[in-house]
């Protein structure tokens, strides 16, 4: 493959570079972890990891088309104590089923909230999410103030399931990705592409920007919930701030991805291997016996460099031929 | 002066949004919403509880100062950092005082220069490297909350200087509590580095448009360096400020003061896009966003309702003047 050819397809599968950076810290972390490739600890780290790869997912649709939500923690948090409300370990199968849909429904409602506020308010994504983002955390300690509420075992029991000996976490991954296939051939996918890298361009070509910008954050809200079903049934109970913390690590795993934030480009295998890439840096760091103190100092530092990288293999290029 | 004594021409068609440009809609809207607070509780509407919450306003609109040059420089600024070099600052300062008075000049200059570095670190990433600016604060959020693990290893020995505390939070004079005047001096700084300093007018012109200022002769990177530089060092000495206030650190200290630090600089009118804003739209806004937060605890509503209310008025400030042009034009 000669250069032109192969940064043409850098550029169309933004995810290589990390994929080669997963593929490196998975080594690393088996040089440390002899069984980190066993179907049980796989099955044990992708139940973990689970919700936020939905999550990501779904803000990767959002900053595609050229925005961010701050807002995905919360709404997961507020979808996680809707779901224990609604849910009773006596519960019915017909009732979960309800909840569930129920729980996706409040999520596109929310996103729905998000992209109203940005898209025809024409308001900037950053402050109008971290706005909505209050409103979502008030509705969720209205819902459960006090931490609690449990599942009924056969659901549990199902999330850790391995149908066929394949985690369950393998087949979301491959929905996903499927359903992201299927959605890139559509002409929303274009218009998704054309509104993010620029809006006027795509305005004046007769794509409905508005509309679209809508439909971004209606992702968002729906991927919230369903990484909140997910997060539920990986902890099994409720709490107000259960996801809060997930809204920045889902940004940093789309940029990870190679997504860039200035919209227009990317797609949401990169941010599947960015969350992935986060999670087998976590382990890395466990098991490399790094003292308690250092863990957290090590791990930003490892994600800063990550994060940096492309950028800093940009500099070097430039100066090298200057 | 002919231009003196003669009224100019086209004052009296000015729109009422000139007239009210959006710091001052804050200002009158914070006056507003203290004498609202009298309806709900009438205890609410004293001097010592104005005092009161200006001077918790006066802690945000510090920390919110260097957020607002960040924003003003444009190229998608914004520095979220902010929270962890404001709790790193004010734990370098109760450990390196030791609660003496002697020693509160080796706290002060620790807390402005760790800002500092951590600020040139984002400045260089997001100016040479061209990292996204909310990309590359947030990694350094993590590095500086790391830092902060690794140093203090889950305690931290020290104390607060007892003549910080006075010259801080308690009435210097005429009742005022120190900290009024600090913020009445970065007011004032504020004013003169954006307003009085080539710095000030290279920030507005990057702020603009970047390439536009680079043909002009404007060292662009330098600028936006020196920005980032400045926010850190500014959130820095708000960390040290916060330290008299709050007598105690913990390692979510200053993570209250991130959003909140951005929100006061919107509600003030500075454009997030860049290239237009003022210092005193920020104080402003830091006023609106403490009167608000006082009110609701006041009206003695449960959390749950604190947090809804506040972020619906948050999203109503935005409406407001947050909005950006029309596609169609």
């Amino acid at each position: 493959m000669n250069s032109v050819k192969l940064q043409r397809f850098l550029s169309h599968n933004t995810y290589v570079v990390s994929l080669v950076l997963l593929v490196v810290v998975l080594a690393i972390n088996y040089a440390f972890q002899n069984n980190v490739l066993e179907l049980r600890i796989i099955n044990n780290n992708l139940r973990t990891l689970l919700p936020l790869i939905i999550l990501a997912v779904g803000q990767s649709i959002v900053v595609i088309g050229g925005g961010v939500d701050l807002s995905v923690g919360t709404m997961v948090s507020m979808i996680n104590t809707l779901l224990v409300t609604w849910i009773t370990p006596e519960s019915s199968a017909g009732d979960v089923a309800l909840a569930l849909l129920l729980a996706c429904g409040a999520g596109v409602l929310a996103g729905a909230v998000n992209g109203i506020a940005v898209a025809y308010l024409r308001l900037q994504p950053i402050v109008t999410t971290y706005a909505t983002s209050f409103i979502f955390s008030g509705i969720a300690l209205w819902v459960l103030p006090r931490p609690g509420g449990s599942l009924p075992t056969d659901m549990v029991r199902f999330y850790r399931s391995l149908p066929f000996e394949i985690p369950l976490g393998f087949y979301v991954i491959v929905i996903l990705i499927v359903f992201w296939r299927l959605l890139r051939n559509t002409r929303y996918a274009q218009y998704l592409y054309a509104v993010g890298s620029s809006s006027e361009a795509a305005y004046s070509t007769g794509v409905p920007v508005t509309l679209v910008r809508v439909s971004t954050y209606v992702w968002s809200g729906l991927f919230a919930a369903l990484a909140a079903i997910a997060l539920t049934l990986s902890t099994g109970s409720g709490q107000a701030n259960l996801g809060d913390a997930m809204t920045l690590n889902s940004v940093v795993a789309v940029v990870l991805g190679g997504t860039g934030l200035s919209g227009g480009q990317g797609g949401i295998a990169g941010a599947i291997i960015g969350v992935l890439t986060l999670g087998v840096i976590r382990n890395i760091i466990f098991f490399a016996e790094v003292p308690t103190w250092f863990q957290t100092l090590i791990n930003a530092l490892v994600i800063l460099a990550a994060l940096a990288a492309p950028a800093l293999g940009r500099f070097i290029r430039q100066a090298v031929r200057r | 002066m002919s231009v003196t004594t003669q009224p100019q021409q086209g004052t009296a068609t000015k729109s009422l949004r000139e007239y009210f440009s959006p710091p001052l809609i804050a200002l009158i809207l914070a006056v507003l919403l203290f004498f609202a607070g009298g309806l709900i509780n009438p205890n609410f509407v004293n001097t010592a509880q104005a005092i009161n919450i200006v001077r918790l306003a006066a802690f945000l609109g510090i920390i919110a100062a260097g957020q607002t040059l960040v924003i003003i420089s444009g190229g998608e600024g914004i520095d979220l950092s902010v929270g962890s070099v404001v709790t790193l600052a004010a734990i370098l300062t109760y450990g390196l005082s030791g609660g003496e008075n002697g020693m509160i000049w080796l706290g002060l200059i620790a807390a402005v220069a760790a800002g500092g570095i951590i600020g040139l670190v984002n400045g260089l990433g997001i100016a040479l490297l061209r990292i996204p600016p909310l990309v590359m604060t947030l990694g350094m959020t993590g590095v500086v909350q790391g830092t902060i693990l690794a140093l203090s290893q889950g305690e931290v020995l020290g104390g607060t200087p007892p003549a910080m505390r006075q010259l801080i939070a308690e009435p210097l004079f005429l009742g005022l509590p120190g900290v009024l005047v600090i913020w009445l001096l970065v007011g004032v700084g504020m004013w003169l580095l954006l307003e009085r300093t080539t710095y000030g007018k290279q920030l507005f012109a990057i702020g603009v448009n970047r390439t536009a200022a680079r043909f002009s002769g404007v060292p662009v990177q330098r600028v936006a360096v020196l920005t980032y530089v400045f926010s850190g060092m500014l959130a820095g000495f708000g960390g040290f400020v916060l330290l008299g206030f709050s007598q105690t650190v913990f390692l979510q200290l200053g993570n209250n003061y991130l959003f909140p630090s951005i929100a006061a600089v919107v509600v003030g009118g500075t454009l997030l896009s860049g290239g237009k804003g003022s210092y005193w739209g920020t104080m402003s806004g830091a006023l609106v966003l403490t009167l608000i937060d006082s009110l609701l605890r006041a009206a003695g509503l449960d959390e749950a309702y604190q947090l809804m209310v506040f972020g619906v008025i948050l999203l109503a400030l935005i409406i407001v003047y947050g909005r950006q042009r029309s596609l169609r034009q």
